[in-house]
């Protein structure tokens, strides 16, 4: 045939040519172009490991460690390597049924997938590490993975110490994602506070994993990988011993014990009860045991020391007689004639002492704590005439007590610290629609009326007087290991706050001497120890609460402050025993055995017994059982309306998963675990009305 | 093997060397897919164990074929063209009561463990050489159409095999050949009736066929208005006109849906679907269980291996992560990476560059093809040529479409380089014998 097509050769190179220019084209968008591939790329291929390191180290004054890190076991899995398991053995070491065995593989898969490792049962108890550790290669695809712990070395100071725990999703969003889901951080205490400090950095190791997410080895040989950087530690102002003393004397009984050290404001020993072991919340148990104290109405997780509000009662007397004497209303020597109660105003308010001239002089009526006498003197400071009105009186005052710390957050280095109260002018002007005066809160002026303080506020308070007019804000970290200018968290403990030392000394001494009369031969005879010169005030409030729709008066509560030696005052103590009578009774000694133990390092053998019959006292109020009791029913009720549909039981009892058993598709929906941590708010202790009406309801 | 200097000479060099670099990129790939820290390098290759050794024994093996081809009088190929065609067809028809069933297809017979064989890709060789013969012919003139449909038989009868031994991908191959007919002086129209077919066919998946159809009414409606003088003149335009129009809407309409359908697998529709980025909803349970099948041998869908082999060969960059350090393909995220996505290796590794270097590596082998084929005197050399030349064509640009998204994920390697022995010998023999035809250009053979 005829070769007459030549000219098709070149539409056939055209064919060819505009294809590959087209493969080109793409290729270029696709590799030089976009940078999206590359990304993804190492998407997949890299996974970033994040190295925890070691949390810091917390001392005491004296070095000795009392929080640091210990090691435990996980027992994880990778199901894909779990082949021809004795799983009845496995189950036999758990203590676990096969069909738990089974759901904990499916959420396994579900959580990491089949190729990764995820926690089969974690934090194992030492005897159970044992047992698994000798029989492990029985279980291929089991391992035991380390994991660091807090270790409480003393097993006190849970409160101001702190724990960690999990990220929920409210702390991950205020972080702005820089912790992830499964991080630890500290939930409470020093642990919260400290946080930045303590956590260290956190390490990245790049590791290359394959198609199946199986870890390779390190990616570029760990050119990007950064370290991690362990915790650092902190320095305490805090005495592990003095906290340790004092824990013991406040076991079973519900209150508060704050020491601190006036020249610096670092806390001593700082004390809640009722309080727990901080190693319970650590290890396996922590879930039961949170559990317990959550629903223990007593509220052992609350610090009442920065958290419990209290009248202060009597406590408050040696700052209302400062406050008198700075604005000039009284002298040292003003003398009121007090008959066994004041009858200035309308209200009658009652003093303990009825004899002449036990408030002959602010001394005198302070070492008696004449009620009459500060009711007197807190109208005069209010009424004074410089201030035309008793309502900039009261403003000017109330000047004084914030000047105290009172009535606003001290900033002690504790999350969630509370404010207390020093009602504002616009406070009573709602409650009297404006017409009020110095009589209306005449008991203000004996630390009554709305006036609520915490124990760390009381304390402080000491420490301005012990120092004639200035503080630091009380706190527990003296230093920061290789502290550098970046860290802030520490300025604000170093600022001296110095408002009242505008006060003149004489009025600190006069006050001074008061207090020391009170230790001497008034109210607090019982805190007295020999060779030291304690200045101290003791105070007993009045308690109700309200019970089964009736308010009932209990026991008062028990109040002491103090500060010692007079002549070089090394602590300030307050303590508060909840229902416990008078100050003098239960508050007195306690501190009194505190100051003793730090000052002189010892207690005197006499004393001993007396620390042992304090110690082995159970002043935990009696109402408490019966608000537990309400609390429980009040949570077995609302299970028993859940428990009340049948086919909500027979869900409950098989443990209950949206897919029929068999499948081992579809997530499985533990109901049981539901139920066992209900997030429902009805149960939280419920009012008594609701209780009521619930049980009308039915 | 080929140094003696009397064969030697009148081989073409280039074609030759260039082909034996493609075959070493091709081991070097395989070598960079599948090694993995701490093997005995030099052991492995020596050795039968590992996909490279292997492809290292079929490369040696195919340079034997080879010279043996070389040493082989090229009118032996005129004459047993069709002998060799006929036995293609009985090996494919044999295929039917042997074949075994691996991997979701039915055209490989299986001897013994070691040793597998696919009569449709050798086939492709048999076929060149039969339509070359039949092209060489005296009395075949391609504007006859006797001619067109005894050489579109030639052509479409292995294909028609291939896809009744569910082997889509091959069969497409033999299409090809049309470009070898179309320089022998098949009309033109052919090419772009077919071309505007697949047009057709991609918009009718694209469009809402009411959209479509009113779109071919408007350009009907153009055309006619355009043309209304010439249809004043000649009334049988606007009856071709209308015809075409029908045809047009009857394929949307009907054949595209029946041959989605009936022809071709529910898994081969869907990755038509996911390579032009829509989604396919299976019509019955059937048809999704035939795609979980398909995707579980897989091990995952096709528009999973191609987001993955996009990934790879975007991640290479400009100059690429270098010779096995690709996290992508070292660590098996890009399925079959070893055959028909070997090209990820190479985009990821070497990057744009190197893509770049390796695609002119082929475009100057198949540039050069066409050249050797125009200095043919004979017409059968010169068919078989353009034969050779489309097929790697073909093989080429669909294997790196698939790799880069452009083309749907049908299974056909890249040649020379892909790994698989088969594949390999069919393509070396292509050439040798292609080379053995130049050497005796000025020869006349029918």
């Amino acid at each position: 045939m005829p070769a007459f097509n030549q000219s098709r050769q070149n539409i056939i190179r055209l064919i060819f040519g505009i294809t590959f220019l087209i493969i080109v084209a793409r290729l270029f968008i696709l590799q030089v172009a976009s940078d999206k591939y590359r990304l993804q790329a190492l998407d997949n291929a890299v996974y970033r490991k994040v190295v925890y390191p070691d949390r810091g180290i917390i001392f005491d004054r004296n070095q000795k460690a009392i929080l640091n890190n210990t090691i435990i076991y996980d027992l994880t899995v990778t199901p894909y390597e779990v082949r021809k398991v004795d799983t009845a053995f496995l189950c036999g070491i758990l203590s676990i049924d096969t069909a738990e065995f089974r759901n904990r593989m499916i959420s396994a898969i579900i959580k990491n997938g089949r190729y990764r490792p995820s926690v089969f049962e974690g934090l194992l108890s030492i005897e159970l590490q044992a047992k698994l550790e000798e029989n492990i290669w029985r279980f291929p695809g089991f391992t035991l993975i380390e994991r660091p712990i807090r270790n409480y070395i003393y097993n006190a100071g849970a409160h101001l110490l702190g724990d960690i725990g999990e990220v929920d999703t409210g702390i991950i969003r205020r972080s702005n994602y820089f912790y992830q889901m499964g991080d630890f951080v500290g939930r409470s205490g020093l642990e919260q506070y400290y946080e930045s400090v303590l956590m260290g950095k956190r390490g990245i190791q790049n590791l290359i994993k394959d198609n199946r997410n199986r870890l390779q080895g390190s990616w570029e040989d760990g050119k990007y990988d950064t370290a991690a950087v362990t915790g650092r530690n902190l320095y305490t102002y805090l005495d592990i011993e003095l906290q340790q003393l004092a824990e013991k004397l406040m076991a079973n009984k519900v209150g508060s014990v704050v020491a601190i050290e006036p020249q610096t404001g670092g806390i001593l020993t700082m004390v809640s009860g009722p309080s727990f072991d901080p190693n319970d919340l650590t290890g396996s148990a922590r879930r039961q045991k949170y559990a317990d104290l959550v629903l223990d109405v007593s509220g052992p997780l609350m610090n009442r020391a920065t958290r419990g509000l209290y009248e202060p009662g009597s406590t408050f007397k040696p700052l209302g007689g400062l406050v008198a004497l700075d604005l000039g209303v009284i002298t040292a020597n003003y003398g009121v004639g007090c008959g066994g109660a004041y009858y200035g105003c309308a209200k009658v308010v009652r003093c303990e002492h009825s004899n002449p001239g036990h408030a002959a002089n602010l001394r005198l009526a302070l070492a008696n704590s004449c009620n009459s006498y500060f009711c007197q003197i807190y109208r005069m400071s209010v009424d004074n005439s410089k201030d035309k009105g008793v309502k900039k009186g009261y403003t000017h005052w109330k000047d004084y007590m914030n000047a105290f710390g009172w009535g606003q957050k001290l900033g002690v280095d504790l999350p969630n610290e509370l404010s207390g109260n020093i009602p504002d002018t616009t406070e009573y002007n709602k409650d009297y629609r404006g017409s009020w005066n110095s009589c209306t809160n005449l008991t203000l002026g004996i630390g009554q009326d709305k006036m609520q303080v915490t124990p760390v506020q009381l304390a402080n308070a000491m420490c301005i007087i012990a120092n004639k007019g200035y503080y630091y804000t009380p706190h527990f970290v003296e230093r920061i290991e290789n502290e550098t200018a970046k860290d802030t968290i520490l300025n604000g403990f170093r600022d001296k706050h110095t408002a009242l030392t505008h006060i003149a000394d004489a009025d600190y001494e006069v006050i001074h001497a008061g207090m020391q009369d009170v230790v001497e031969h008034g109210t607090a005879r019982s805190a007295k120890i020999p060779g030291i010169n304690i200045c101290a005030k003791t105070g007993t409030s009045e308690k109700y609460t309200i019970l089964d729709g009736k308010r009932i008066k209990l026991p008062n509560n028990s109040m002491f402050v103090c500060f010692a030696p007079r002549e070089d005052p090394k602590i300030a103590i307050a303590v508060v025993v909840e229902n416990a009578g008078f100050g003098s009774t239960w508050a007195a000694p306690i501190a009194s055995i505190l100051i003793e133990k730090y000052l002189t390092d010892s207690i005197r053998v006499e004393r001993q017994k007396d620390v042992e019959r304090i110690a082995s006292t159970n002043l935990m109020p009696t109402y408490l059982k019966r608000k537990q009791f309400i609390a429980d029913s009040t949570r077995a009720y609302f299970y028993f309306n859940l428990r009340k549909d049948s086919s909500y039981i027979r869900k409950y009892l098989r443990g209950y998963s949206a897919v029929p058993a068999g499948k081992g598709k579809g997530l499985p929906i533990l109901v049981k675990e539901k139920v066992m941590n209900p997030t429902n708010k009805n149960d939280e202790y419920q009012p008594e009305d609701e209780i009521s009406k619930n049980l009308a309801a039915r | 093997m080929i140094t003696n200097s009397n064969t030697r000479r009148g081989i073409d060099g280039l074609l030759l060397w260039l082909y034996i670099l493609l075959c070493i990129t091709g081991i070097i790939s395989i070598f960079a897919t599948t090694y993995s820290e701490g093997d005995d390098i030099l052991n492995n290759f020596l050795s039968f164990r590992t996909d490279y050794g292997k492809q290292l024994i079929f490369f040696v093996f195919s340079l034997l074929i080879g010279t043996v081809i070389i040493l082989t009088d090229s009118k032996f190929f005129t004459a047993t063209a069709n002998l060799w065609y006929t036995v293609g067809i009985i090996l494919l028809l044999l295929v039917f009561p042997f074949h075994s069933n691996i991997k979701g297809t039915e055209s490989i017979i299986k001897f013994g463990n070691a040793f597998q064989l696919q009569p449709i890709q050798l086939c492709i060789v048999f076929t060149n050489l039969a339509l070359a013969k039949y092209v060489a012919r005296i009395d075949t003139d391609f504007t006859k159409t006797r001619s067109q449909l005894i050489a579109a038989t030639i052509v479409v009868g292995p294909a028609l095999l291939a896809i009744l031994q569910k082997e889509t991908g091959l069969a497409l191959v033999y299409f090809s050949f049309f470009l070898v007919m179309f320089r022998e002086g098949l009309p033109a129209v052919v090419l772009v009736v077919g071309f505007s077919f697949a047009i057709l066919v991609v918009a009718t998946l694209l469009l809402d066929p009411n959209l479509l159809a009113l779109i071919l009414t408007g350009i009907a409606l153009l055309t006619v208005y355009f043309l209304r003088r010439q249809i004043k003149r000649h009334k049988p335009i606007l009856m071709w006109i209308i015809v075409i129009w029908g045809a047009c809407v009857g394929i949307q309409r009907f054949a595209v849906p029946f041959i989605f359908d009936h022809v071709l697998k529910p898994y081969q529709v869907k990755r038509i679907y996911d390579t032009i980025g829509k989604d396919y909803i299976p019509k019955d349970a059937a048809a999704l269980e035939d795609i979980e099948r398909n995707s579980a041998q897989k091990k995952d869908d096709g528009n999973y291996n191609v987001r993955q082999s996009k990934i790879a060969i975007g991640s290479g960059g400009v100059l690429g992560k270098g010779l096995l350090k690709g996290t992508q393909t070292r660590y098996a995220f890009v399925p079959e990476q070893r055959t028909d996505f070997i090209f990820c290796t190479i985009g990821e590794g070497f990057g744009f560059v190197g893509s770049m270097i390796f695609l002119s590596f082929y475009v100057i082998f198949l540039f050069r093809i066409i050249a050797i084929a125009e200095r043919q005197r004979s017409t059968f050399s010169r068919c078989y040529a353009y034969g050779v030349a489309s097929v790697l064509f073909f093989h080429i640009a669909i294997n790196i479409c698939m790799t880069i998204g452009l083309a749907p994920v049908i299974g056909i390697p890249l040649p020379f380089v892909s790994y698989g022995g088969l594949s390999l010998i069919t393509f070396s023999a292509m050439v040798f014998i292609l080379l053995r035809l130049d050497k005796d250009r000025q020869m006349v053979l029918r």
